[in-house]
């Protein structure tokens, strides 16, 4: 009983320290609200508002047509550039693709001379150059077919492909960004804020006054667990009903309480994590430097930015050791595929064992430190 | 005042100076004119203000109302302040705070020498001198956190009196210092002033011992000054013998009230055997032995004292009795049993106060006490009433509600000892309890130690460096080097060394522990009281009046470089953190997606629909996973991420097909991740298509096929692999990262440690003190810079095509950058952990989305794009990938050039603005 009370106690002077901290309190709001919004609409990686370009030698009616056949939201509307400018746009960066439409395209084109339409594409905007590539060349095509077809109906083919699309069947990708990035901002957050606190404990010798103090080091610890993963929860739960639902307005699918629990036990597992880099690092720069190369991959590389599967097998495998991996999987099945416990327990199970491990090996070090 | 013709020209006058904080009045309407040439003492109790007036009168702070004339000019006035401050010293409050703890004593002293722009040969001199002539020279390499806090004092000193002030400021200087050390250090004031004449010391002081041999006084009590005179004209004027009763006595008569000299009631002889008994304790840290062979034993409800030097292993046996440290040899027993570090039931029948304080500074008062009442488990419902009664015990009944960071250190002090007290523990462990505390309160202090020990029983351990305090305990002992020298009743031991005093007694028995080593070469021997032979060279002051002097910012850089270095885990980090980002980011971040899995749910069952799968499963861009059965498997399969894509056969597919009527195949795709959804949409388009065309009625293809010819040109990358842009942007993602975080904490830093006060009080400006701290970081991330491009070139392969002079130099800019963005945030948070965690949000996301690395720039949109443009990021990736994949130069890139100076020029002015000169 007196356990609880203490790590009650100790928790309560967690919360009451980070009050008076109102840079950090303004840093925690903006990174679940304004950063979360600004990344989630503006930032993706699929074709969106792609930037284009047309060298039109033709200026044909049909050139027009297929000019204004480039559409939003894959696409914003084309400027247009002369022939020589080509090379010097794409190495500035200034737009991606570059339709070049050749002089007399429209008259090859009714006179069956088979005409060559070239896309001028830049190769290092990986995420967008092939299937842009892809939706133009479609889009010409449609529109070409349009312009010598007229009103006249296609024949149906042998087989027809009608593609739908679970879950997300607009392919929103404003939904998606936004529930990564709060998962982002969970892992960023409840990793430093522990980190931090113990360290600021240990340079101002305050451990060590708590280590005379009827106190054992798992009380200590788990003060600060429960007290940071509270905040954290607190700024997720609010992100995620007014931001990310009500902002982004991403369809919440499956269930709250569950997706709750399930960050319960991920938050058990990142705290202790920050536990033991605080224990690791002896002073503010080295754990700075120290959660660089933890925080950023775990969450660049858990499956929430870039698709797991197309990192090398060795990196898959080694992301499964973060609980982060587990965390992605976890809340994108339940918000966004709906799933029940019978599908989770194993990203829950495999959260809860890195927990464990992690707040055990933080407990090793902790001892080994301050003793 | 003071009318009279023998006192020279003021130092400074001071008039209608008012202070406060929030809402506490520091200093209330203080007037003064200070002699100039003398030692002036400001004495005084805890919180009267003595540190404000001497932080204002040093330029450290600002001042808030009222005028302040400081040797002839107007210390308002941001320029005269600068002219001034190489003719001012200040040494802050505490052992050795503005000094650097790994830096050596010669180092940290040569640092000052080259803020105030003396050559070399000048400084080495002034060096010499002064390390001789404070007897430090032996430590000349040894680093200050090593020091003792004597020794931390002198080094102070020297810092302070390199560049030859004319006004020397000292708070507090000899707080927590022991009597020995305490000598030496006036006894060097002394000879420094006879060195250089009519050099003005300005000193809040604790002992009312020391304000005796003052010239000048100034006695202060509630942000007023109470009275200003000789030693002895305060003396006559309240018609008291010492200064300590004529402070009480200038009293207002209020604030006297209770006050009585005190006196411990003698000891009543129990027989319940020992509270603590130490046996034999030695404790070594690697070759450095700091306790040797301690033993002694305290019975219950003793007053047992432990004075000696700093240094000495008083703290180490302490915390070898309380269980903190495990001792070398030798065994610790508490009421018995031996201290066993795990014992929760033992911890609670103990009070331990540190000696630094160990409260949470952000809790208020009220706060700490209650949540110490909670973590020693005292009845919730008492608890109230014992926060009360600690609260008036300890005289804290008006600062219950303030910060307790925000207090002054003596009322730090009592706070720290009304914790250790709140739980009436049967042992006392305190360590330098009084430092710091003034004397009033420190007599009320030991009438609660008194009353402890006689009427509760309690046992009491204290370390002091007063001896009248030593004085009033049952015993004493005496520790040098690590070992007692000799352990007794106050009055025997001042009897068998014949002095009249005990700190004459002391001093003696220090003096014969002298014997060759430390403190031998630290005390000078016999500590004779001649004048060193040396005379220090005149003062030749290198005036520099400009806003921006190299020398300055060189002398910021080279500690700054020094610090690093003796830090050899942050400087490996610093190097190794940035090429491991490179590989994973290199390795890891891919959006290839080379292989769909998908599953069949097949109602057909036919050879046709078998073909139709087969060209899914044989194409490089699908794995097939097997066969479901059913739509609910199908949802399952989708909420396991078993595969992404269904491909869903409707039953009668073959006799569909062969009658043509068009079967329609349904494609299931998992929309979770929008970009793989679309990416396996085109696969299947794509397949399907290739399907179709292999069919006997081609014909049957939707149109254009024929009409047009589409072409595409991938430029640079013409297989759009990922990693080819990707490295090189990464490169941008890592140089962001490191050294934004380096430089995060690198003033906040010393905001928390006090160093900062070295900012505030010397001539280094701003500009040179921010250009000077990052000069050093820049060249670290410029080692990483070579060592990232050697790993893109090696380890990735990839072929460097453009200008590479282009991009060292869009590099160099982005360094400066983003070192510039990390002391930004560094200059306008408080703490270290609001550094970081700015630090973080501010880099981590801009690095990866807002930089062009996963979504090209020129189509983000909103907020996103307003956020590229502004932040560095996007512009280096740029340069990187362009220089790398692009083969282009700085024609090319020149807009880019221009847009990252811009950036470090704004950085860095808006660094400059939010860095304050002067501390609110």
């Amino acid at each position: 009983m007196d356990r609880i009370a203490h790590i009650y106690r100790l928790g309560l002077k967690e919360l009451i320290s980070i009050r008076h901290e109102y840079i950090l309190i303004f840093f925690l709001v903006y990174s679940f609200s304004a950063l979360i919004i600004v990344t989630a609409k503006g930032t993706g990686l699929q074709v969106n508002n792609a930037s284009v370009a047309i060298v039109d030698e033709d200026r044909s009616p049909l050139s027009a047509r297929i000019r204004a056949s480039i559409r939003k939201p894959y696409f914003q509307t084309p400027r247009d550039l002369t022939f020589p400018e080509i090379g010097g746009t794409l190495a500035r960066n200034a737009v991606t693709f570059i339709i070049d439409i050749p002089p007399g395209f429209q008259t090859d084109i009714l006179a069956g001379r088979r005409p060559e339409i070239r896309i001028d594409v830049d190769g290092t905007a990986i995420g967008h150059a092939k299937m842009g590539t892809t939706y133009l060349k479609k889009m010409i095509a449609a529109e070409i077919s349009a312009y010598l077809l007229g009103e006249r109906q296609t024949p149906a083919p042998v087989v027809q492909q009608t593609v739908r699309v679970r879950y997300n069947p607009n392919r929103q990708n404003t939904w998606f960004m936004g529930l990564m990035m709060l998962v982002n901002m969970i892992t960023m957050l409840s990793i430093i804020l522990p980190a931090a606190a113990l360290l600021r404990e240990r340079e101002h010798g305050t451990v060590e006054h708590l280590l005379v103090m009827p106190l054992s080091p798992p009380e200590i610890m788990i003060a600060k667990v429960w007290a940071n993963s509270l905040v954290v929860l607190t700024g997720a739960i609010f992100s995620l009903w007014l931001v990310v639902r009500g902002v982004l307005g991403a369809p919440v699918a499956g269930s709250f309480p569950l997706f709750l629990a399930g960050t319960v036990v991920y938050l058990f597992a990142t705290t202790g994590l920050g536990i033991l880099l605080a224990t690791i690092a002896r002073n503010g720069p080295q754990l700075g430097l120290l959660c660089v190369p933890v925080i950023t991959p775990i969450t660049m590389l858990s499956g929430a930015m870039t698709p797991l599967e197309a990192m090398p097998a060795f990196l898959q495998t080694a992301m499964s050791v973060f609980p982060t991996t587990h965390y992605v999987q976890f809340s994108s099945a339940v918000l966004i595929r709906g799933a029940g416990m019978a599908i989770v327990w194993e990203a829950l199970a495999a959260m809860a064992l890195i927990g464990a491990v992690l707040f055990l090996a933080a407990l090793f070090r902790f001892r080994a430190t301050f003793r | 005042m003071n009318d009279r013709t023998d006192i020279p020209p003021p130092v400074c006058r001071i008039a209608g100076l008012r202070h406060r904080y929030g809402a506490r009045r520091a200093l209330d309407d203080v007037s003064l004119e200070i002699p100039a040439g003398r030692r002036v003492g400001f004495i005084g109790p805890d919180g009267v203000g003595k540190s404000t007036i001497l932080g204002i009168l040093a330029g450290l702070k600002k001042i808030q109302r009222g005028d302040v004339a400081l040797l002839g000019g107007d210390m308002r006035s941001a320029s005269y302040r600068l002219q001034v401050c190489s003719r001012i010293a200040f040494m802050p409050q505490g052992l050795g705070q503005n000094l650097y703890t790994t830096l050596s004593v010669r180092e940290n002293c040569d640092f000052f020498g080259r803020l105030y722009n003396f050559s070399r040969p000048e400084r080495d001199a002034r060096i010499r001198e002064l390390l001789a002539a404070t007897r430090l020279a032996p430590f000349a390499d040894r680093p200050a956190g090593k020091l003792s806090g004597g020794m931390k004092q002198k080094l102070g000193l020297c810092c302070a009196l390199i560049h030859d002030p004319d006004v020397l400021v000292m708070d507090e200087p000899t707080t927590g210092v022991d009597p020995l050390s305490r000598q030496q250090f006036w006894k060097l004031i002394d000879e420094m002033r006879f060195r250089h004449r009519g050099m003005s010391i300005l000193v809040a002081t604790a002992y009312m011992e020391e304000a005796e041999h003052l010239d000048w006084l100034v006695m202060m009590a509630g942000g007023r000054v109470l009275a200003a005179g000789t030693p002895g004209e305060l003396k006559a004027l309240s018609g008291k013998e010492t200064i300590e009763d004529a402070y009480i006595a200038l009293l207002p008569e209020e604030r006297r009230a209770g006050h009585r000299v005190f006196a411990a009631p003698p000891r009543a002889p129990s027989a319940d055997g020992a509270a603590i008994e130490a046996q034999h304790l030695t404790k070594r840290f690697g070759a450095f032995t700091a306790v040797e062979d301690v033993s002694f034993t305290i019975p219950k409800g003793e007053i047992f004292g432990f004075v000696g030097s700093n240094g000495c292993g008083k703290t180490t046996t302490m915390k070898m009795v309380t269980g903190l440290l495990p001792p070398t040899a030798g065994e610790a027993y508490l009421f018995g049993g031996a201290v066993d570090a795990g014992s929760i039931a033992m911890r609670k029948r103990i009070g331990y106060m540190s000696q630094t304080f160990s409260l949470y500074g952000e809790l208020t008062v009220r706060q700490n006490l209650t949540l110490h009442a909670h973590l020693f488990d005292l009845p919730a419902a008492a608890i109230p009433a014992r926060v009360e009664e600690m609260s008036a015990d300890f005289d804290l009944g008006n600062v219950m509600d303030d910060q307790a960071e925000r207090l002054p250190l003596g009322i730090r002090q009592r706070l720290s000892l009304a914790v250790a007290a709140i739980h009436d523990p049967e042992v006392l462990i305190l360590d330098e309890p009084t430092s710091g505390v003034d004397p009033i309160a420190r007599d009320h202090f030991w009438e609660l130690l008194a009353g402890l020990s006689r009427e509760r029983q309690v046992t009491i351990f204290i370390t002091t460096h007063y001896m009248n305090e030593a004085g009033r305990c049952d015993r004493v002992a005496l520790m040098s080097q690590g070992r007692v020298l000799a352990c007794d009743n106050p009055e025997e031991l001042t009897r068998r060394r014949k002095c009249r005093t005990l700190e004459e007694a002391f001093i003696a028995y220090m003096r014969e522990d002298d014997d060759g080593d430390d403190r031998e070469a630290e005390t000078g021997g016999a500590g004779g009281l001649e004048r060193p032979a040396t005379i220090l060279t005149p003062p030749a002051r290198p005036e520099s009046r400009r806003r921006f002097d190299i020398r300055r910012l060189f002398a910021v850089a080279h500690k700054e470089t020094l610090e690093l270095l003796r830090d050899p885990v942050l400087l490996l980090f610093a190097l190794l953190v940035a090429p491991l980002l490179l590989l994973v980011y290199g390795y890891g971040i891919n959006t290839d997606i080379d292989a769909i899995r998908f599953a069949v749910l097949d109602h057909d069952g036919t050879a046709a629909s078998r073909a139709y799968v087969e060209h899914y499963t044989g194409s490089p861009y699908f794995r097939n996973r097997g066969r479901i059965l059913s739509p609910l498997e199908m949802e399952r399969g989708f909420q396991k991420l078993n595969y992404s894509l269904v491909i869903e056969i409707p039953p009668g597919f073959a006799r569909d097909l062969k009658r043509e009527r068009s079967p329609a195949v349904g494609v299931w795709i998992d929309g979770t991740m929008p970009f793989r959804a679309e990416t396996a949409k085109n696969y299947a388009e794509a397949v399907h298509l290739a399907y179709l065309a292999e069919q006997p009625e081609a014909a049957a293809l939707p149109v254009t096929g024929g009409a047009v010819q589409i072409e595409s040109r991938y430029w640079y990358n013409p297989n759009v692999r990922s990693r080819l842009a990707i490295v090189p942007g990464a490169l941008a993602a890592v140089l962001l990262l490191v050294p934004t975080m380096l430089t995060a904490v690198a003033v906040v830093r010393e905001k928390e440690l006090g160093s900062i006060t070295n900012l505030y009080t010397s001539p280094v400006t701003r500009l040179e003190f921010l250009w000077g701290k990052q000069l050093p970081y820049i060249v670290v991330n410029a080692v990483n810079f070579f060592a990232l491009i050697a790993i893109i070139l090696w380890v990735f392969q990839i072929p460097f095509r453009g200008s590479f002079p282009a991009l060292v130099v869009g590099a160099l800019l982005y360094l400066v950058a983003s070192t510039g963005l990390g002391l930004l945030v560094s200059t306008f948070t408080r703490t270290q952990i609001a550094a970081l965690v700015a630090a973080f949000v501010l880099t981590m996301v801009p690095a990866f989305q807002f930089s062009g690395l996963l979504t090209p720039v020129s189509s983000l949109t909103g907020g996103a794009a307003f956020m590229a443009r502004t932040f560095p990021a996007h512009y280096f990736l740029d340069i990187s990938v362009g220089t790398f994949t692009k083969a282009i130069g700085f024609q090319e890139l020149a807009t880019h050039y221009l847009v990252l100076a811009a950036m470090c020029v704004a950085l860095t002015a808006t660094t400059v603005v939010l860095l304050n000169k002067q501390e609110k």
